[in-house]
């Protein structure tokens, strides 16, 4: 089936209200080349678990779509139409299965040359999306605050050194009750700005104490539902003819309620945190990897205001048969590997906050837990700089913010 | 395609003190050293994936004091190599053997379909298969030596030796002590190698390679990593078979798949250091010392940080620059010590330049012999 041909009871299988939007947004789905549409249809079919952020831009994009006129919508998805796809791609049922579709179609797009066809068009589009659909700035400056080397006694590892161009080093922080004055702030402002899903605390541990306005995920607390997916990857990959793209298949459908999390749970949150362990590489074994993959998405797709996250000593690197099967035994860690893990996952943090409206007025810290050493970036601090001020946290932020 | 990075090649390897090659002029002695019939061949494929800026850029360079040190100052080095196929480890090494980008399933067990570097050689000078070896991760690259070209293939090929294939079958029990040594393909992390035919990896390991398999194993348990193995059977390969060609593929470094940063870079200290072994075995074997040239290059890199579609060191999805543009080292008779270049070469480039410097016609290969090297 091609686009042109797409009908309202097409998406009949659809969830109620990602249903209700694409049978709003027909015709101008029905516009779109095959080469694109999928990849749209894919966020659209999980609108309903969607976080509020995300919701608003699919909508805008769509009735950024709905304005465009055909000469324009032509012009625009050009590069996308002289994409060529193979006619099985064509026949697969591209509107129930778009993750699928779009799974394939780059793995055609590889082996036919056209990968740089396709991201010269998808950046043409994205640069499109940017210009007319203006991006709300948000409505306090965002702070990201990472925090690493939890039981790191001491370390000659050279820190943030690919952050410290952007910001202010600061030699002589005083740890003392420095997780619960970050907390303390983050809560803070948690209350003071209350924006759905919009101030989250990351910890690759057990959570410390935080304030409940707070969206929390942790590692720790993730133990079971991990232990449960890595049972059932294990139980999966014993069977005859099972290979690594049936699995692949199979753990992209696998809900919230098949690992145990209980039904009258948040069910967006819920959603993101399978998603986490489903399709994060090495989220499901090592908690540095966990942690810098949440972060990653939870700016991408919920766009915070503010965001905590606390790295924690990972396990040790062992056999991955070893590392898949969930063992309760207490692992071997690795400190100093997960120091350098999480200061370059501090690095990924910024970067990815940088990427979200209202950069320019970002904040951000990274502290050396339990050490006297931080790193601060924020329009009201010199780049590149060293400061030797003593002052506690909370101080530090004052400064920032 | 405009590929862009974002620094200055020519920054590349500043403080080296190495002299930039577009100002010299090209060495007489290359071409003399085509006719030495002695002449052996090393290709390591500096894998999988690595970035610049984890390797020869100036903020990656100590991770790699071993090439930096040992290797660098004797070599000729080129700063943008452009890999323009499909970025799947076993792919990209089979478009790196036969100088075609090729398309087939990075994931299937299935041969290259344009004839590889080893055809080429083994049939033009008319060797013998015991003058081509291939070392190699298991999974896939079980193929690599021998295409399924109608003008080559069968018989032609390089015989391709699988360290993991050889410890499973010299393995008694459940081996729990070498599973370290058997991890297989990072990015399908749920599955590890099957072992087709124990007899044969026995026979490969007992009569070729002169190991008993309780030596071996005894070997294996002092050993830390795959790539460790493949090293130590390139080792018994040089002092028992000395083949003419041999080409290795290490694959520690695509531990990166599982997001840990310390893990990549641990991955390519030790590959750096795996490659300084290596030069110091070339140089101490009679056969191979002074008569040996010796290739480096990735089979490509890994997603730029700047890059919001992929997630940095991860992965190599997104077919951005900082993936697909990487480097080479050549060192060895005949090629000149010390020498960057900065001009782009591709990936596909490197069998015609084999092909010049050993005397054999790669017809069906799509690159160009490099120059600077021939």
């Amino acid at each position: 089936m091609l686009p042109s041909e797409l009908k309202s009871d097409d998406f009949r299988a659809y969830p109620p209200e990602a249903r209700k939007l694409a049978v709003d947004s027909l015709s101008a789905l029905r516009r779109l080349p095959l080469s694109f549409l999928p990849n749209l249809l894919r966020e659209l079919i999980e609108y309903d678990d969607k976080f509020p952020a995300e919701r608003v831009a699919l909508e805008k994009e769509l009735a950024n779509l709905a304005s465009l006129s055909d000469s324009h919508v032509a012009e625009l998805f050009g590069d996308f139409s002289r994409i060529t796809l193979s006619p099985k791609l064509e026949r697969t049922d591209w509107v129930n299965s778009p993750a699928q579709f779009v799974e394939q179609l780059s793995a055609n797009l590889w082996i036919t040359h056209q990968v740089d066809a396709f991201r010269v068009a998808a950046t043409k589009y994205a640069d499109h999306l940017s210009g007319a659909v203006a991006a709300e700035p948000p409505p306090i400056p965002r702070l990201g605050i990472t925090v690493i080397g939890e039981g790191v006694m001491s370390s000659d590892i050279p820190l943030f050194r690919k952050l410290r161009p952007y910001g202010t080093y600061f030699s002589r922080v005083k740890p003392e009750n420095g997780l619960r004055l970050l907390c303390e702030v983050v809560g803070a402002r948690a209350k003071a700005h209350p924006v759905p899903y919009g101030h989250w605390y990351v910890d690759g541990g057990g959570p410390a104490g935080h304030d409940s306005a707070l969206t929390t995920i942790s590692y720790d607390e993730l133990t079971p539902i991990r232990e449960a997916l890595l049972n059932r990857i294990h139980s999966e990959t014993e069977r005859p003819g099972m290979g690594p793209e049936a699995l692949r298949s199979i753990m992209a459908q696998i809900q919230p309620a098949e690992l145990g999390m209980t039904r009258d749970g948040d069910r967006v949150l819920q959603r993101f945190q399978v998603k986490l362990l489903t399709e994060g590489s090495g989220t499901q074994v090592f908690s540095t990897s966990f942690v810098q993959w949440t972060a990653r998405e939870a700016l991408r797709r919920a766009q915070p205001l503010t965001l905590l996250v606390r790295f924690a000593p990972r396990q040790r690197q062992k056999p991955m048969n070893e590392l898949l099967s969930a063992n309760p035994n207490q692992p071997e860690l690795d400190v100093a590997g997960s120091l350098m893990d999480a200061d370059m996952g501090a690095y990924y943090n910024w970067l990815n906050q940088q990427r979200l409206p209202g950069a320019e007025k970002s904040c951000f810290l990274v502290w050396f837990e339990g050490h006297h050493s931080a790193l601060a970036i924020g329009p009201s601090l010199p780049r590149q700089t060293e400061s030797e001020s003593e002052a506690d946290l909370a101080k530090l932020l004052s400064w920032l913010l | 395609m405009g590929l862009q990075l974002s620094s200055n090649r020519r920054e590349f390897l500043r403080h080296a003190g190495l002299t930039l090659g577009s100002t010299l002029l090209r060495t007489p002695f290359a071409r003399a050293a085509n006719i030495n019939p002695k002449k052996k061949l090393v290709v390591v494929t500096f894998g999988g994936g690595a970035r610049d800026q984890e390797t020869f850029a100036p903020e990656g360079q100590e991770n790699i004091p071993h090439m930096m040190r040992k290797l660098l100052p004797g070599a000729t080095f080129f700063t943008q190599v452009v890999n323009r196929g499909i970025l799947g480890h076993y792919v990209a090494t089979a478009s790196l053997a036969t100088g075609v980008y090729e398309t087939i399933n990075n994931f299937a067990s299935l041969p290259p379909e344009n004839p590889t570097v080893f055809e080429y050689y083994r049939k033009d000078l008319k060797r013998p298969s015991s003058d081509a070896w291939v070392v190699a991760p298991s999974n896939g690259f079980n193929r690599i030596g021998e295409s399924n070209h109608r003008s080559y293939g069968l018989g032609f090929g390089a015989r391709v030796v699988l360290p993991k294939y050889l410890l499973k079958a010299a393995m008694s029990g459940s081996g729990a002590d070498y599973q370290h040594l058997l991890r297989d393909n990072y990015e399908n992390p749920y599955y590890t190698p099957e072992l087709g035919n124990r007899e044969f990896e026995l026979q490969q390991l007992e009569m070729v390679l002169k190991l008993s398999a309780t030596d071996f194993r005894a070997h294996a348990k002092t050993l830390s990593s795959p790539d460790e193995l493949s090293l130590y059977i390139v080792r018994q390969l040089i002092r028992q078979v000395s083949p003419s060609f041999l080409w290795i593929t290490m694959h520690d470094i695509d531990v990166a798949h599982a997001g840990a940063y310390s893990l990549y870079i641990e991955g390519i200290r030790r590959t750096d250091r795996l490659c300084g072994e290596l030069w110091t075995l070339l140089e101490s074997e009679p056969e191979y010392s002074g008569k040996t040239t010796l290739v480096v290059l990735p089979d490509f890199g890994r997603d730029a940080d700047e890059d919001a579609g992929g997630n940095g060191f991860q992965h190599h999805r997104t077919g951005d620059a900082a993936a697909r543009t990487t480097w080479l080292m050549a060192m060895g008779p005949g090629i000149r010590e010390g020498v960057v270049h900065d001009r782009a070469v591709e990936s596909v480039d490197l069998v015609p330049t084999l092909g010049t410097m050993l005397g054999f016609s790669p017809s069906f290969a799509h690159g160009k012999p490099i120059s600077e090297l021939v």
